[in-house]
């Protein structure tokens, strides 16, 4: 079957989804990132490897810390780094996403790192460049509507990895709202890959999309009872901004059942790691004992993140 | 008529004889109390008992070229780069750079330029087991034990055996 992320030798050329991604290129990516954390230890904190290569940045959708992320580990990488500001761009002005492309590809861009609200926003650019013949110009996804977040995904298996070591014996449970989560799905998709035997995906019935079974994940209501020993939590956040409708009385009521406290995270096992994608928001998700407790990764999360969209850029850029 | 059979190939050296002489040359350099840094992975291992047979305090360095490659653009990243380590503070140091084979010079030049962005050492020096020959740059060992002569197809491979004893291999393309 086709797979429009790997190219005629079946290495990664873009980075649209984890889904299909073979687990070794995932393991590659993890690898890689380990050797990339050492360069930010260093004076020049910097490798060549991109030098003369232009990475755009195409944020239709509002993200800072994805967005600078991205940016720092692009210029880590010696590249130079063009952030468009989409919303006083000719996208505003009426012109179509494939427009804008041509147009990028015509001032020599080497990369684009893609967020959209449309879900396969990233893949439509990564086939276009397939049709016009650009094998040389690569689309790492940043976050596509609901439907994935790879580099999350990748950075939360790095971080579960760098404190657990071996996946193959771990509980992970994905607390809160999956249903709008692009994270959860990438972080499913990856913890299966990896060989994760027990997921679980934890929140109120209106938050959590349906067959989640199919995905691998054993779901559960009752937070109480789905955080019994497990190894690692990651809590979403609650995206008040993607939701219509009335799917919560409010966000109180779903702190006292879903949100992480000191009490619920005692049931999970006594060496847990708590994980979270941010932006965090204190007393609606998560209570601030624990997101500045012991057991909270959610900064060295970022840290790592850099690390692994560094790997991402330079081993898609070099297929 | 039948030819004359092939002469056999003469056998490769023993490296940790080598590895022992390399180590004779670099004694008279202690007195600047220099550092090793091994190239990956043959360096690596040469530079680990380059320290043993001189008593070296310091730990030895280790480089992974790869993210200073100059075809990056035609090979892409190497699928398993190493993280590189230098447990020492580069500024001002003698460092002696340690590789198994020096060919084009490339992975010397690459080697150089990752060292200079860890700080400005006193001074660089190479130390390999074999020259071969082929350079491509300006670049030369100062200590060296085997100058041998190959064809282009041929590559001279370092490995390191379960009781990690390092033997030499010849591949052919």
């Amino acid at each position: 079957m086709h797979n429009p992320q790997l190219n005629s030798d079946g290495q990664l050329s873009h980075l649209l989804t984890i889904e299909g991604l073979p687990p070794r290129i995932l393991t590659q990516i993890l690898d890689t990132a380990a050797s990339f954390m050492e360069v930010s230890t260093r004076d020049v904190k910097k490798v060549p490897l991109l030098r003369g290569k232009s990475v755009f940045n195409l944020f239709f959708e509002n993200s800072t810390r994805t967005r600078t992320t991205f940016e720092i580990a692009a210029k880590r990488l010696s590249a130079d780094v063009i952030n468009l500001d989409i919303n006083r761009s000719s996208t505003a002005k009426g012109e179509t996403l494939l427009d804008t492309i041509d147009n990028l590809c015509a001032m020599h861009a080497n990369l684009f790192v893609v967020r959209h609200a449309a879900s396969g926003a990233p893949y439509l650019i990564a086939e276009h460049l397939r049709r016009i013949g650009r094998d040389d110009v690569h689309v790492v996804n940043a976050g596509d509507g609901r439907h994935a977040h790879p580099t999350q995904g990748l950075l939360d298996m790095y971080t579960i990895r760098h404190y657990k070591k071996d996946f193959t014996q771990l509980c992970v449970a994905v607390v809160g709202d999956i249903l709008h989560s692009r994270v959860a799905r990438s972080d499913i998709h990856a913890l299966t890959s990896l060989g994760v035997p027990e997921i679980r995906a934890i929140g109120p019935e209106t938050l959590l999309p349906k067959h989640l079974d199919k995905l691998g994940a054993h779901v559960f209501h009752d937070m109480n009872e789905g955080l019994k020993d497990c190894d690692v939590i990651i809590m979403l956040r609650l995206q008040n901004e993607r939701m219509n409708g009335a799917l919560l009385p409010s966000a109180g009521e779903y702190f006292r059942h879903f949100g992480l406290t000191p009490q619920k995270l005692a049931l999970a096992k006594p060496d847990a790691i708590v994980m979270h994608p941010g932006p965090m928001n204190r007393g609606v998700e998560i209570h601030s004992a624990v997101a500045d407790g012991p057991q909270a990764v959610i900064l060295p999360q970022v840290t790592f993140g850099i690390a692994v969209r560094m790997a991402v850029m330079s081993i898609v850029a070099g297929n | 008529m039948s030819s004359p059979p092939l002469a056999p190939p003469p056998p490769l050296p023993d490296a940790e004889a080598q590895c022992r002489q390399l180590a004779g040359l670099l004694r008279r350099q202690l007195d600047r109390r220099p550092v090793l840094v091994g190239i990956y992975s043959g360096g690596a291992w040469i530079a680990g008992r380059l320290r043993q047979l001189l008593g070296l305090e310091d730990d030895i360095g280790l480089i992974d070229v790869s993210f200073y490659r100059d075809d990056f653009s035609e090979k892409g990243l190497h699928p398993q780069v190493k993280p590189t380590a230098i447990p020492f503070a580069v500024e001002g140091r003698h460092i002696i750079l340690v590789d198994d084979v020096l060919y084009t010079g490339r992975t010397t030049r690459a080697a150089i330029n990752e060292l200079f962005d860890y700080g400005r050492p006193a001074s660089v020096e190479l130390a390999v087991l074999a020259d071969r020959g082929g350079r491509e740059l300006p670049v030369a060992a100062a200590y060296c034990v085997w100058n041998v002569t190959l064809s282009a197809g041929q590559n001279l491979v370092l490995a390191q055996d379960q009781a990690e004893r390092l033997t030499w291999r010849l591949e052919h393309a």
